[in-house]
């Protein structure tokens, strides 16, 4: 029964155990049982990678009425090891005049930015992983490595797509972060942490019900800083070709590749961790930590799911309009939203729970309502100006 | 020497070395990168004395956007970023001996501390740093006043620069 | 022992995997390179000037916009955390602090700096 509840630990036990009597000094032991435990944990990720793989061509071609890879194996689920001996096997070619060791350092970070989120991520109720009381921020530190990773790609292959590619992908990433920062702190107002474990015990009611608004706003600004459709500016198809990663080949590509959709599934998860209680459902998540693992997996499948639809469903956004809806919408919204929940939780703190949900559901509806209706009258008044009718055009004259 | 110790060595030579490259490599984005290392072995010193919310901060600030801010600079005012001008100018003398004076100042200074062998108390186990300085910079009889300040002066930077930038054009 | 050694480890691990894969598929890989090859892709035409160019200043005053904010919303953190203890003056303190940094914006937007002209 031990082991159900809390695996790792019994695990670690079993571990220390073996080599405390091999002579081993405590400490060094527990440093090499955090060392295999953590490898196992990103050999185990990668390997989901891989199935990635295969979900999302599978998804997008329904999306788009095909079926999709389906010759190699039942539904083709070996496509995507056949996918990985034709990365391992391909040459690698370096182009002429790059800056080597960025451009080799580049994908690796890419890659790291991505596996390390994973430290912070609470599994079970048992497995907080590193349960740091600053979890939140370090979600954001990783993100500026991956940022970094861009810009060392683009920057390194001597190429004009690339760079152009990485600068457009590194400004839409900059200035989404600003949104995304400020609602989180709006789960950290709920939990009174910054911790992602604490964030997720605390959510006894889920924070999507406290604060819908502010999901939406991560989703979106998750997105764009995932570099996804539509905020795809970094490796613009249809006019940088591939963007920073043009000149990758091989498996250096595959770094990339594989890092995005590592992490959109991570995003999916700390999106149904921030908003959703992660692994919580209804006291399921006590019964067995595979249980808790199983419950935040499926979420941050759906998250995952959603970022696909969207991502298969809206076109392409031109940069300017990108980041003028990021700063003249979004951060404006996010602040409103930021200062209204402060001042609801404040006012309503000794009110019954029941009242507390309602005026904070509410209360996020009538903010999305108002900037909604006043992003319509801008466009309004900016439509009347151009076509040159109306009372803006009036004014102006 | 302890293994904290060690892993403090590594840590500050490592940052001392990547110091050293940021001013002594001639092409900019490099020294740049090299910066970013610097201040990465920073925020790992940080980790160390387990500041966990300035580490962090050191990665957020530092590395995501003052950096950023630093490449964007390079590409805006070089025409050619592999730009190799002379490393030294002619006051690098004067400039050498102002930085060992200063050195030796600190030297001098740490060593007549008292507190410099001690060893600091070790934390209390569930000690709240973040909520610790939450309480600081909002409680009344406390920071207020510069958590406040600090936003206005946030503020003078932001149209400092939107002034500078704005006369360019 | 303290969590970032955790930390520490799985940037180690975050590392060793990706350049192990890296270096498997260096070995696996043949290498027949050629100049041909080895010429920066630019749609088959041969590239026109050095690629390091000039950027323009936009890029630089969105990272100076973002810095700013980036600090501020850092600043917000350790008031966020202890938000439920403070009660009501705490909530308004952050509501001034966010309000300066507003006017910022508002200023920034109405001299057109937020304009990807």
């Amino acid at each position: 029964m031990d082991f159900l509840k809390d695996p790792l630990k019994v695990a670690a036990d079993w571990l220390l155990g073996i080599f405390s009597g091999w002579g081993m000094p405590d400490l060094w032991a527990q440093v090499l049982i955090g060392f295999l435990g953590i490898f196992i944990l990103v050999a185990l990720l990668m390997v989901l990678d891989i199935f990635l793989v295969w979900i999302e061509r599978k998804v997008v071609s329904r999306f788009q009425s095909r079926i999709g890879p389906n010759r190699l194996g039942p539904f083709g689920l070996i496509q995507p090891f056949a996918d990985i001996i034709k990365l391992l096997i391909k040459e690698d070619t370096t182009p002429e005049g790059a800056d080597r060791t960025l451009y080799n350092l580049a994908p690796i970070l890419s890659m790291m930015s991505v596996l390390i989120l994973w430290a912070v991520v609470p599994l079970a109720p048992s497995i907080l992983g590193v349960d740091l009381n600053i979890g939140v921020l370090y979600i954001i530190a990783a993100g500026a490595i991956g940022t970094l990773s861009i810009i060392m790609a683009g920057w390194s292959s001597n190429n004009k797509y690339s760079l152009i590619g990485a600068f457009r992908e590194a400004a839409v990433m900059l200035s989404f972060e600003i949104p995304m920062l400020t609602v989180m702190l709006i789960p950290t107002i709920f939990a009174g942490s910054m911790g992602i474990g604490a964030i997720t015990q605390a959510q006894d009611t889920w924070n999507f019900f406290l604060a819908p608004l502010a999901a939406v706003i991560f989703l979106i600004a998750a997105i764009a800083e995932l570099g996804r459709s539509p905020f795809d500016m970094g490796e613009a198809e249809s006019e940088l070709v591939s963007g920073y990663n043009i000149e990758y080949s091989g498996m250096k590509f595959g770094m990339f590749y594989a890092g995005e959709l590592l992490h959109a599934f991570t995003f999916g998860g700390f999106w149904a961790i921030l908003f959703f209680g992660g692994y919580r459902f209804f006291g399921l998540e006590q019964v067995s930590a595979f249980l808790a693992i199983a419950i935040l997996f499926f979420k941050a499948f759906i998250g995952y799911w959603i970022i696909m639809w969207v991502k298969y469903t809206l076109l392409r956004i031109r940069i300017d309009h990108m980041l003028a809806f990021n700063w003249k919408f979004l951060t404006p919204v996010a602040f409103v939203l930021l200062m209204t929940t402060a001042l609801m939780n404040a006012l309503l703190a000794d009110a019954s729970n029941w009242l507390y949900i309602g005026g904070m559901f509410l209360s996020n509806i009538l903010v999305a309502w108002i900037s909604l209706e006043v992003a319509r009258s801008a466009s309004r008044w900016e439509r009347e100006r151009v076509e040159g009718t109306g009372y803006a055009a009036r004014r102006t004259e | 020497m302890t293994v904290d110790q060690i892993i403090f060595l590594v840590i500050a030579a490592g940052t001392l070395i990547a110091a050293f490259r940021v001013v002594t490599t001639g092409n900019l984005i490099h020294a740049a990168f090299w910066l970013i290392a610097a201040l990465f072995g920073v925020a790992a010193i940080f980790a160390i004395l387990h500041a966990s919310f300035l580490a962090v901060v050191q990665v957020v600030v530092y590395i995501g956007a003052i950096s950023m801010l630093f490449i964007f600079a390079v590409m805006l005012t070089r025409k050619d970023m592999r730009d190799q001008g002379p490393q030294l100018n002619r006051n690098w003398g004067f400039g050498a001996f102002l930085a060992a004076l200063a050195f030796a100042g600190l030297v001098f200074l740490v060593h007549g501390w008292s507190g410099v062998a001690k060893t600091a108390s070790a934390f209390p186990s569930d000690f709240d740093a973040v909520g610790a300085l939450g309480n600081a910079l909002v409680s009344p009889d406390a920071y207020v006043l510069p958590f406040e300040v600090a936003s206005v002066l946030l503020v003078a930077a932001l149209i400092g620069a939107v002034y500078v930038a704005y006369n360019r054009k | 022992m303290s969590s970032w050694v955790y930390i520490g480890l799985f940037l180690l691990v975050g590392l060793i995997i990706p350049v192990g894969a890296i270096v498997a598929a260096w070995v696996l890989a043949p290498k027949k390179s050629n100049p041909i090859k080895q010429t920066t892709y630019e749609c088959g035409i041969e590239t026109v000037g050095d690629s390091w160019v000039q950027f323009k200043a936009q890029y630089y005053i969105f990272a100076l916009v973002f810095l700013i904010f980036d600090v501020e919303t850092v600043f917000l953190f350790p008031w966020a955390v202890k938000l439920n203890s403070l009660g009501m003056f705490a909530v308004i303190e952050g509501i001034v602090f966010i309000l300066i940094l507003i006017v910022g914006l508002v200023y920034t937007w109405r001299k057109g700096m937020l304009e990807w002209v």
